[in-house]
């Protein structure tokens, strides 16, 4: 099941330029949670605070309280046990070129020690079932390379992958904006899917996908949260001129 | 008005672009006559004193007819295989910090200077070192001390094509791996190394291939042996010394010898290349970009 985030003052620098100023907002668990904003306002780096893979890039840095369910993220443990219990799906599909598919959805478990074969065949098959995969990859499992898919069974894939390790988070960089619009609506509908059983936050540049598949919708502009509010309510009535001016294309 | 390619001049192009398309080809064959040539001339000189015994039998004295290099050719196998087992590792290992952990730090660039410097080093330059690290030391030369030469002379090239290899994963991979909770040594491991690994076994063959050949080193180490190697603690024979010994011969027994030594010694390192390549392929996985 999934858990709630909260996060208090988080600021976050990429060598000398503050990339995000002071952001607090509260995530609800098991929904989905978009972030909207032009190139560069800071929403990526946002997310990317929140499992600590920001910390990654030698010259980045943050500070401030992100705590997950009951996890102080930024206290209470390792990163890389964070990233265990949050799960990522990037922007570009990153499928491991060296495995087969059944290796790539299996390698969070792997990697980790996990060895029981059976066990793994079950967590393969639900994953990719769950990812709306199955049906496209059963027959060539093992025979096949992650990197022979295309483009948007790459990315199911990878949202298989991470869902595998049965994560309490799924964090979404912009997950359809390399794909076409087919695989885009397949994306989607695996997100409604999946937003009962995870709490997801997605970073998108299309507006009308966010009002899609978000219940609640935050605005980032210049490193600064403006507006944080149900989805509804931001494209409808946003209290921000800026909210406004953003959604109504005078820029961005 | 935009500016569209204008369609005079377009045989003057088209025949600058023949010109230089003839003029690579050329360079092409340049480059490969002489190595074709060398092989031809080896293959037609080594075969006619190629025999059974070549490959079974012990060097025998000069006026005693036959004879082979079974032992140097036993011999090479010995120090390669402990050079390789020497130097791959630590090559990796170096080209794996270089890259993976090292970053701009003033150790990791001080280790790329002194791979860059040693790859410079003339293989004589590695005898003497090793003579006087590891023979002097011991009183005999020996197998062990060759190994040694050979694998400091691996480990640049390896060090280097690891670090350039492990630059072309993308690091969409390995953000993939940090992503799902993979530690950073086991995310390094399994999916940086394997990603790069086709690229670093054609290192690890350059460098052995390179050294496979080397004389210069072994005169000080391995020193030549007229029998069967025993222990890695005494003097050894090895293919490229007894080419050498036999090739500056007067005799002509001998330089026949030399000639077919010459001629195994490079389809040996044929083979050996061809075949890691074939291994290390086998397993891969199919439709892959």
């Amino acid at each position: 099941m999934g858990v709630g985030i909260e996060v208090e003052d988080l600021n976050a620098w990429y060598g000398q330029t503050h990339t995000l100023k002071g952001i607090n907002l509260q995530i609800p668990a098991n929904s989905a949670t978009a972030l909207i904003g032009p190139s560069g306002c800071g929403k990526s780096t946002f997310v990317r605070c929140l499992n600590r893979m920001h910390e990654t890039n030698p010259v980045a840095r943050a500070e401030g309280t992100v705590r997950v369910g009951d996890v102080d993220v930024y206290k209470d443990a390792s990163p890389v046990e964070i990233r265990r219990r949050i799960g990522m799906v990037f922007q570009r599909p990153n499928p491991f070129p060296t495995m087969s598919i059944y290796d790539n959805v299996a390698s969070g478990l792997k990697l980790n020690g996990f060895r029981n074969k059976r066990v793994l065949d079950e967590v393969v098959e639900r994953s990719l079932r769950q990812a709306a995969l199955w049906d496209e990859v059963k027959d060539h499992l093992k025979s096949k390379s992650g990197a022979s898919l295309s483009g948007g069974q790459q990315q199911r894939l990878c949202i298989a992958r991470a869902i595998a390790v049965d994560p309490e988070v799924l964090l979404m960089d912009e997950p359809a904006s390399a794909l076409d619009p087919v695989s885009t609506a397949k994306i989607e509908d695996l997100i409604f899917q999946l937003k009962d059983e995870y709490t997801i936050v997605i970073v998108t540049h299309n507006m009308q996908q966010a009002a899609r598949v978000a219940e609640k919708t935050g605005f980032f502009l210049s490193g600064h949260l403006v507006e944080f509010d149900s989805t509804h309510k931001i494209f409808t009535n946003p209290s921000d001129k800026r909210t406004e001016d953003y959604i109504t294309g005078r820029f961005g | 008005m935009p500016h569209r390619p204008s369609r005079a001049n377009v045989g003057r192009r088209q025949a600058a672009n023949h010109l230089f398309t003839v003029l690579a080809i050329l360079s092409t064959v340049l480059v490969i006559a002489p190595l074709f040539a060398i092989l031809v001339y080896l293959l037609f000189q080594g075969v006619r004193s190629l025999n059974v015994a070549f490959f079974t039998h012990l060097p025998r004295p000069v006026g005693e007819p036959g004879g082979g290099m079974a032992n140097s050719i036993v011999g090479s196998g010995i120090i390669l295989s402990l050079a390789s087992l020497l130097g791959i590792p630590l090559g990796i290992g170096a080209g794996i910090y270089l890259h993976e952990y090292g970053g701009g730090k003033t150790l990791a660039n001080a280790i790329r200077f002194t791979a860059d410097v040693l790859n410079g080093v003339p293989s004589i330059v590695m005898g003497i070192a090793a003579y006087s690290l590891i023979v002097v030391p011991q009183k005999h030369f020996s197998a062990f001390a060759a190994g040694v030469a050979l694998a400091i002379m691996m480990v640049p090239t390896v060090t280097r094509t690891t670090e350039e290899m492990l630059a072309t994963v993308p690091n969409a991979v390995r953000e993939a791996a940090l992503g799902l909770g993979i530690p950073k040594w086991r995310t390094v491991m399994t999916v940086s190394l394997k990603t790069a690994s086709p690229g670093i076994i054609t290192g690890c063959m350059l460098a052995f291939a390179r050294v496979a050949g080397e004389t210069a080193p072994l005169l000080f180490t391995a020193f030549g042996n007229q029998f069967w190697p025993t222990s890695l603690n005494e003097p050894i024979a090895a293919l490229p010394l007894q080419i050498f010994v036999y090739a500056v011969s007067p005799y002509d027994e001998w330089h026949r010898l030399a000639w077919a030594g010459a001629l195994v010694l490079i389809v040996l390192i044929m083979v050996s290349v061809t075949l890691v390549r074939v291994v290390t392929g086998r397993g891969m996985l199919n439709g892959g970009h």
